[in-house]
């Protein structure tokens, strides 16, 4: 004998049952194809099924929110006592905001029509003014110098004929072209829109407000608050309450409805994963009768039936969970038009509660057979 | 013999039938509760929705353009048209007026306030607070605390009838004024029952019983516009289309259907010279968020039958599967396929009646507690849905018994009854 040999069968001596436990699950899985691919199958789509539904309910939120920002802003900056905020304070708010949403400045007068008329003009950058309120309905964007947005309503007033027309503040005249009108159903539709270089260069008033769609968690968009008052001590800077009050509201019910009915959805799934199994398990109650009867121990027959199960968990869970993370990302792209970004921090949860749903539907049947005689087994009483 | 096959069957086997019968009931009622969830969620969501705003404005057709900054109107105050305070219960005469959960009148006036024998020029804003108005028999509250849900009063809301005032924010700290107290305006000597809280112009602003607005304006009965809030259905290229531009039947369809175009092409038709318009800000987001919501729900409620339709076949197709040993005694009897297979399928029904009647029971049951506890509102699941329900829960059964029953049936009875397969 080589030294080799003999070490292997050191090992074979020391451990007789490592082996032949490996063979045993293997050989248990592989000679009841249907019935091992059955509970599988049951265990992958209660995974998968829980990975979306985690995954949706983690991810929910920000893809809501997205939706909420839509609603435009959310954080309003004014000049205190309405005096215009110091050159440069848009610049400094969007350093603030470090990419966490979206800016757009507005500066108002009155001004007087050639015939007389008054009629408030808002000078504002067009290109921002399109990311923020989405919900204007544009005719056609003003692109060049001297052009005018006019609201509907305005439209009758400043510029009945559709053509250029003449608007004079403080003295100043300007000459402007309309291109289109916007409709917004509010105080925008009797107003005319010029672009704020224009703006300036015509009336030298600077921006009053500068509205803020802030994008993040309550608390986020309330650090970007503080930080905004703290950099710009000049503004005074408020939540548009109505907009987030709205927001949380809807997004604390959809939120919790998806709670519940993940909570049911898991619930269907796990149940059915538990009655495959006990059927898979107790229907090998003459292997489970012969071992015993050969002499396997309570204890071997116990970590053979729940090593078993808990391979049959584990691989289902994995199986399972990159399933739900493709299910959750179709969801995501049919009803957000974006993917729903897969958490890793859900596999613990699904692996474990897999597990756990797994050794259950094992444990259950098999402390039931414990108590039976194997002859009364195999006898098939 | 078939009806006590069926029968010694239930009797004699209850942990398994119980089994079986437990996995379908839940599955149901996961089923029932997800289908009512769904189906209901629009318009739970759309009420909740409404605490954005009012998402309709009515506005004098005739109106002088407004020049406002700031919550201040420069236009001269008695300038322009105004809608008529008595046309307003008519709101609630229109076609779809229970989707209209509530409307405001406003009426702007400007008012001096004497303060250290200084004259100081505000805004004074007429609504309704929380006005009992009636339509034919029906009465209902309406005003401010229904349409614009984030004004927070803090003393008290004053009453529609009353002559007290609540102050905005900033403007009570500017003059230091608490609830309680007199204030004189215009020559009127006015209780303030609160401070008002907005976030918005209003808090700069002093918030009166709408009938006191229309005394200092001297015009009784006056309104320059009104907040309408009512659910709508997302809007759609069908929505946009002019009405004038339709024919009879397509005409009908637009004008019933809860678009925000027609609600507010109704109430124009409703208050006389009136030109009602939706906000778009809140209107068009609107749309779009709830159809988010209501697309997740209903793709996860897919997910949920989906589910619990595998969990009842699962349970159907073990339940058989134990009962191999019983098919063969009863081939080898000399029992047809189609005899045994009919045992299998009736018990199937039978099973899947029962569990389809207990099941649908705490289904709803359970969406009326997600409804209680979610959305403060009972969710209702229509009675018709039992029939539907029944038929799912009894083809998901068969279709999961099916495969199993096959094999059983196929099965050559030695095997079957020496335990091999």
């Amino acid at each position: 004998m080589t030294a080799n040999s003999q070490n292997v069968a050191a090992g074979r001596a020391n451990s007789p049952h490592t082996s032949m436990f490996i063979r045993m699950l293997v050989r248990a899985a592989v000679l009841r194809r249907g019935r091992a691919a059955s509970a599988l199958f049951a265990m992958v789509v209660a995974a998968a099924v829980a990975t979306a539904m985690l995954n949706l309910y983690i991810d929910v939120q920000a893809k809501l929110r997205r939706e909420f920002r839509n609603y435009g802003a959310n954080v309003i900056l004014v000049g205190k006592e309405g005096a215009s905020l110091p050159a440069g304070t848009l610049a400094r708010v969007e350093s603030t905001l470090a990419g966490r949403g979206v800016v757009a400045p507005f500066a108002l007068v009155v001004a007087r029509t050639t015939d007389g008329q008054a009629v408030v003009v808002a000078g504002t950058d067009f290109d921002r003014v399109k990311l923020l309120d989405r919900w204007w309905s544009v005719s056609s964007w003003p692109s060049a110098r001297q052009q005018a947005l006019i609201g509907v309503r305005a439209a009758s007033v400043v510029s009945p004929k559709n053509g250029p027309f003449d608007l004079t503040f403080q003295g100043h005249t300007i000459h402007l072209t309309p291109t289109g009108t916007v409709q917004t159903g509010s105080a925008e539709d009797s107003r005319v829109y010029l672009a704020l270089a224009d703006f300036v260069a015509w009336s030298g008033v600077q921006p009053s407000t500068i509205e803020v769609a802030a994008t993040g968690s309550p608390e986020e968009i309330a650090a970007i608050m503080r930080q905004l008052e703290q950099s710009i001590p000049s503004a005074d800077v408020r939540p548009v309450r109505q907009i987030m009050e709205g927001e949380a509201r809807v997004l604390g019910k959809t939120r919790a409805t998806l709670l519940a009915a993940a909570a049911l959805i898991i619930l269907a799934a796990a149940l059915c994963v538990l009655s495959t199994l006990m059927g898979w398990v107790f229907d090998r109650r003459r292997d489970f009768a012969i071992m015993k009867a050969l002499g396997a121990s309570d204890r071997l027959l116990n970590g053979f039936f729940a090593a078993e199960a808990a391979a049959l968990g584990a691989t289902g869970a994995v199986i399972g969970f990159v399933l739900g993370i493709g299910i959750a990302a179709w969801i995501g792209r049919v009803n957000f038009h974006a993917p729903v970004v897969p958490r890793m921090s859900v596999l613990p949860f699904v692996l474990a509660g897999s597990i756990v749903v797994t050794l259950l539907s094992a444990i259950l049947p098999i402390s039931l057979l414990r108590r039976v005689q194997p002859a009364v087994i195999l006898r098939g009483e | 013999m078939f009806v006590r096959l069926v029968y010694e069957s239930f009797r004699r086997q209850k942990q398994r039938k119980l089994l079986a019968g437990a996995a379908i009931t839940l599955g149901v009622t996961v089923a029932t509760a997800m289908i009512g969830v769904a189906t209901d969620i629009g318009d739970k969501i759309n009420r909740e929705l409404r605490t954005i705003g009012a998402n309709i404005l009515v506005t004098p057709q005739e109106d002088t353009l407004d020049v406002e900054i700031g919550g201040v109107n420069l236009k001269p105050q008695s300038d322009g048209a105004f809608l008529n305070e008595a046309d307003l219960p008519k709101i609630k005469g229109t076609f779809w007026h229970n989707n209209i959960t509530g409307f405001s009148p406003m009426l702007p006036v400007s008012v001096t306030l004497q303060r250290n024998r200084e004259t100081e020029n505000l805004t004074l804003l007429g609504t309704y607070f929380a006005k009992k108005v009636s339509f034919g028999k029906e009465e209902f509250n309406t005003g401010v605390r229904t349409t614009h849900p984030w004004w927070k009063v803090s003393g008290s809301w004053p009453d529609d009838s009353s002559r007290d005032v609540v102050i905005g924010e900033r403007l009570a700290t500017k003059l230091s004024t608490k609830p309680g107290v007199e204030v004189t305006l215009s020559g009127r000597q006015l209780h303030v029952s609160g401070i008002l809280s907005t976030g918005g112009i209003e808090d700069d602003q002093i918030i009166a019983p709408i009938a006191l607005a229309q005394e200092i304006l001297g015009k009784p009965g006056a309104v320059r516009r009104i907040y309408v809030s009512a659910l709508t259905k997302p809007e759609d290229a069908f929505a946009r289309r002019d009405p004038k531009s339709m024919s009879g039947p397509i005409y009908d369809r637009w004008y019933c259907s809860p678009y925000p175009q027609s609600i507010a092409f109704q109430l124009q038709e409703a208050i006389p010279h009136s030109h009602a318009e939706q906000i778009r800000q809140v209107a068009q987001n609107e749309g779009a968020v709830l159809t988010r919501i209501e697309g997740l729900i209903f793709l996860i409620t897919l997910a949920a039958l989906f589910a619990s339709a595998l969990a009842v076949s699962a349970a159907m197709a073990t339940a058989i599967f134990e009962r191999r040993a019983e098919v063969g005694l009863m081939k080898a009897l000399g029992a047809g396929k189609v005899a045994v297979a009919s045992i299998f399928f009736a018990e199937a029904t039978l099973l899947a009646l029962i569990g389809g009647f207990v099941g649908f029971a705490a289904g709803a049951l359970l969406a009326h507690q997600i409804g209680r506890s979610i959305f403060n509102s009972d969710i209702a699941i229509p009675p018709v849905l039992l029939p539907v329900i029944l038929g799912i829960a009894v083809i998901v059964t068969f279709a999961g018994s099916a495969a199993a029953i096959r094999n059983a049936v196929r099965l050559d009875p030695v095997f079957a009854l020496r335990g091999q397969l």
